[in-house]
């Protein structure tokens, strides 16, 4: 079995996921945004994989470029909005502005980055890789042990959002909202 | 870990990946003020978030401590929910404003 040098997986992927992030923010039509979003997960999955975090590595493909970006490029098919947006700016100078922040903010998290001044103290939640256990098991012990409480919350998170979305999403058949809809239709 | 001795780290530290997701934050977060339409900013949030999870990986071997794997679990999870309820919110907006809609249109959440 060959040895791959770290730092050779590392540039490689970390370049196309920059590349990729930069298509996502500049290409004009949403869709070719959303495969560039595919792109920058799946670049971030083989980063997990190379730092031996495998089961996230999994969870990352299956979850956002399966699940989230499946459901990115639904709403765009089903709204047809794969047109280009205008390019007139609603507050004057926006743009330039929205730039120079981005750069401030690169600088500043890439100088902490770089010095090390935001490493903290190893806590007692247990240790990633004990002997004779696997990253899956080291993160499942995790999760149904030190974080049961966070965990038992997002089932309820997630039963929040289920309804949330529905709410949101249906069409209401109640008097009021049909006579505001029927008004609405009547202004187009 | 059987998967521990084909990759070789020389010479790797956690600072390249800080570095790399320090960029990878503010490509999105430049998105986000930048584009106008609302789906695009929604992908770039999620590329905000995708780099926080690196940071907390990245932490996470280098401390050798399983809570940051933990941890992205539930940006996960938030992620999701977030994706949700979101599209849920821009399909209903989509439905009001027939002929486009930018970030703008979101003023219709007033009521």
């Amino acid at each position: 079995m060959s040895i791959i040098p770290e730092a050779v997986l590392f540039f490689i992927f970390a370049g196309l996921a920059l590349a990729a992030a930069l298509g996502v923010v500049l290409m004009r039509n949403p869709v070719h945004s959303a495969l560039s979003l595919v792109s920058v997960l799946i670049s971030i999955a083989v980063l997990f994989v190379i730092q031996n975090a495998q089961l996230l590595a999994a969870v990352q493909v299956i979850v956002y470029a399966g699940a989230i970006v499946v459901l990115f490029l639904f709403v765009i098919m089903l709204l047809g909005v794969d047109r280009s947006e205008t390019l007139s700016d609603p507050v004057r100078g926006q743009r330039p502005a929205a730039i120079l922040l981005g750069l401030v903010t690169a600088a500043g998290l890439i100088a902490l980055g770089w010095n090390h001044w935001a490493t903290g103290a190893l806590s007692s939640r247990g240790v990633l890789a004990p002997a004779r256990s696997t990253n899956i098991k080291a993160v499942a012990e995790s999760l149904f042990t030190s974080f049961l409480w966070p965990f038992e919350m997002t089932a309820v998170l997630l039963v929040i959002a289920v309804i949330g979305g529905v709410v949101l999403a249906r069409r209401s058949h109640l008097p009021a909202d049909v006579e505001l809809r029927d008004l609405e239709e009547q202004d187009q | 870990m059987s998967g521990a001795g084909v990759i070789a780290s020389f010479g790797v530290t956690p600072t390249y990946y800080l570095v790399f997701a320090a960029i990878l934050f503010s490509i999105g977060a430049v998105g986000l003020l930048v584009r106008r339409n609302v789906l695009v900013m929604f992908m770039c949030v999620e590329l905000m978030l995708n780099a926080v999870n690196v940071t907390f990986v990245a932490f996470s071997r280098a401390l050798n401590d399983v809570s940051g794997q933990a941890i992205v679990f539930f940006v996960l999870v938030v992620a999701a929910a977030e994706v949700a309820v979101g599209l849920a919110i821009i399909v209903a907006i989509y439905r009001r404003r027939r002929n486009g809609a930018t970030a703008d249109d979101i003023d219709l959440l007033q009521g």
